[in-house]
């Protein structure tokens, strides 16, 4: 025991700053990544990518999709998936719209304030009912996620295109569409909201009781619920806090383009689950940190900035993502086979 | 008796068989268009294609697998196999010829990918979807293909069959055969079933895994080419969106995601419950702005009542052995 003394405290005191001396290869290699693709894009266009502009308009682009792909993220820590966060953000978006418009017409004499908050809540009450209605299907029913999130994605949808027609709803006061295009001290409202959902996400997975279940149930779901956790529970847990995290979402989507429809961002579902997994979430479940998540939505942001003021056209850049997705894991193979090799040396 | 009739209910194909008789008679009493010979067989002619793709995703399924890439496999083949006919003619034969080597080189790469970095086959496919899929619109800019050869866009029938459903039935056959007659199907079976078994019996896993995802992008192609002759037409982003209803189509026939378990029958009964529900409601005059509620509906009920009966059934066998 006494031999393992110093051993253990030498660990813990490398353990001291796990911000800035992350250990995490999967963080090295992002940051290098990152660092590669600043260095080339500056090469490329000189003045232009290092600007104050472009990292506004960066700032500006990221949070929508931060912001969903943190809801994708606590699913697949916990094993699971959910394909019904964008429906479910869409479905928020028009309620909070339908609810503002509806109280809110030219000339009514109802209190703004009075309007956005019963709007905010009747969002938030959606959001609860789509995430409790498919947490008791997955955990109780025992229901693949996958599966699941299918049917409430189709139903969701289904739901806002019956209501809507297929129309647009559009028109919000100028408090709502301050969460997406105003600035505080120069940083978006929006880029603020996505760090302190990042940093709420973050904080919980990483300390919070319910984080560690919701890990502990991504490794071993059986052990897990032997160990006295009370699996279900949490697993709806987890898909409420998902649907919660896409009515922020919503929030922002409806701010950026001053209305709500129920066929928005549709092209950004299976991208969260890219830049979850570059980010080093494990797709099979337990393993992923935020922070990495984070870093590989600035990789990807940066690599769509950089193609567009190179002149590209978005199709080519959502190619490259693809691609680097599968170079990340390329790489990350090749990384753990050379440190077993160098383990074998030894 | 009653246990023959009872092993007969708990059959999930049966079940899914009598949930679309029960449907058929309700939509037929409430429109009398719906039983007809020219009604039904829109109904499998406008289904054919998804039926297609769905042969190929059931054969993924089984292995264990999952692939999201084969309606963009079916668009990129599409694309290339049209642009050739265009330029230098050809005939039916060299169509399905051209396209099935795209759509299973595509579809080879993804089992390459999967097998050689070691990945999970969702996160694979869904990296190659997004770039086939976008290389395809960087490449055709959005533009469809209108002037198709007269022979491709004649409507073909044999005693009064649609071609579309005529491929549909050849492609379905082949794989039950494919799954239930020949060694290969076996070993897709066993392979999804338990893969660590599977190795040691001698399988070899990786080529196993190559036929597997070239089967279902050769369908994804076949399906593609079948879509151009229906609508007269390439449209790159045409098929998109169509992965995960022909994948509801293929778990509502019983598939499992976990692998090891899917029939065709299953598959095609999948497809036709979707297809009737749609247009059963369209006939009684409900609007189509509300398919995808409904579709949801039916997903969610029917996968949550086959989990359920799966976990009692499972209690039960438990305190049998107790």
């Amino acid at each position: 025991m006494s031999s393992n003394g110093p051993a253990g405290s030498a660990a813990a005191s490398k353990r001291e700053f796990p911000v800035l001396l992350p250990r995490d290869p999967t963080i090295t290699l992002l940051t290098v990544l990152i660092l590669v693709t600043i260095m080339i894009f500056s090469f490329l266009t000189p003045s232009r990518f290092l600007s104050g502009d472009t990292a506004r308009a960066m700032a500006f682009q990221m949070p929508e999709l931060g912001i969903l792909s943190l809801a994708m993220m606590i699913p697949l820590m916990s094993g699971g998936l959910n394909l019904a966060i964008i429906a479910t953000a869409n479905l928020c978006a028009l309620v909070m719209a339908g609810i503002l418009t509806h109280l809110l017409p030219s000339g009514s004499s109802f209190p703004i304030a009075g309007a956005i908050l019963i709007a905010l809540l009747a969002g938030m009450g959606t959001a609860f009912l789509v995430g409790f209605l498919t947490g008791v299907v997955v955990a109780f029913f025992g229901v693949h996620p996958i599966l699941v999130t299918l049917g409430t994605m189709t139903l969701v949808k289904g739901i806002s295109v019956v209501t809507t027609s297929g129309t647009v709803i559009g028109g919000f006061p100028s408090a709502i569409l301050y969460l997406g295009n105003g600035t505080v001290f120069g940083i978006p409202v929006s880029l603020i909201l996505f760090l302190v959902c990042a940093g709420v996400v973050g904080v919980i997975l990483a300390h919070a009781p319910f984080g560690v279940s919701l890990r502990l149930i991504g490794s071993n779901e059986r052990a897990t619920r032997y160990s006295g956790v009370p699996t279900e529970w949490v697993l709806v847990g987890v898909y409420v806090f998902s649907s919660l995290l896409c009515w922020v979402a919503a929030l922002v989507m409806m701010a950026r383009f001053n209305s709500a429809s129920a066929g928005y961002a549709e092209s950004y579902l299976l991208i969260t689950i890219l830049a979850a997994v570059l980010g080093g979430v494990d797709p099979f479940g337990g393993f992923g940190r935020v922070l990495g998540l984070v870093l590989s939505l600035i990789l990807l942001q940066l690599i769509s900035t950089g193609f567009n003021l190179l002149g590209f056209s978005p199709y080519l850049t959502a190619a490259i993502w693809g691609a680097t997705m599968i170079l990340a894991i390329a790489i990350a193979l090749v990384r753990d086979n050379w440190l077993s090799w160098l383990k074998l040396r030894k | 008796m009653r246990n023959f009739f009872r092993g007969l209910f708990r059959r999930h194909d049966i079940q899914i068989g009598l949930i679309i008789v029960i449907m058929a008679t309700f939509f037929s009493i409430l429109s009398p268009g719906f039983l007809t010979p020219g009604n039904l067989l829109g109904l499998l002619e406008s289904y054919s294609v998804s039926a297609i793709m769905a042969a190929g995703l059931l054969v993924v399924l089984i292995s264990g697998g999952i692939d999201i890439s084969f309606a963009a496999i079916a668009g990129v083949t599409q694309f290339l196999t049209a642009t050739i006919l265009v330029k230098f003619g050809g005939n039916w034969f060299t169509a399905f010829a051209l396209a099935g080597l795209f759509g299973a080189l595509l579809g080879v790469i993804n089992a390459l990918l999967i097998h050689y970095l070691r990945a999970i086959s969702v996160i694979i496919t869904i990296s190659t979807m997004t770039f086939y899929f976008s290389m395809l619109m960087f490449v055709t800019q959005g533009r469809s293909i209108y002037n198709l050869p007269d022979w491709f866009t004649n409507k073909i029938e044999v005693l009064s069959i649609p071609f579309p459903v005529m491929v549909a039935a050849v492609v379905l056959l082949t794989t039950l055969l494919l799954l239930s007659r020949l060694t290969i199907g076996r070993l897709i079976y066993g392979l999804g079933g338990n893969p660590e078994a599977a190795k040691r019996m001698g399988c070899h896993v990786g080529g196993l895994r190559c036929f597997v995802y070239g089967y279902s992008g050769f369908m994804g192609a076949v399906a593609g080419i079948v879509q151009a002759h229906r609508v007269e037409e390439v449209v790159p982003n045409a098929l998109m969106g169509r992965e995960l209803d022909v994948l509801a189509a293929v778990v509502l026939g019983g598939a499992s995601l976990a692998g090891g378990v899917g029939t065709v029958s299953g598959t095609i009964l999948g497809i036709v419950l979707l297809a009737m529900l749609q247009n059963g409601l369209t006939l009684i005059g409900v609007s189509s702005y509300s398919f995808g509620a409904v579709t949801g509906l039916v997903i969610l009920v029917s996968v949550s009542a086959t989990a359920y009966t799966a976990k009692r059934q499972q209690k039960r066998s438990l305190r049998h052995v107790i």
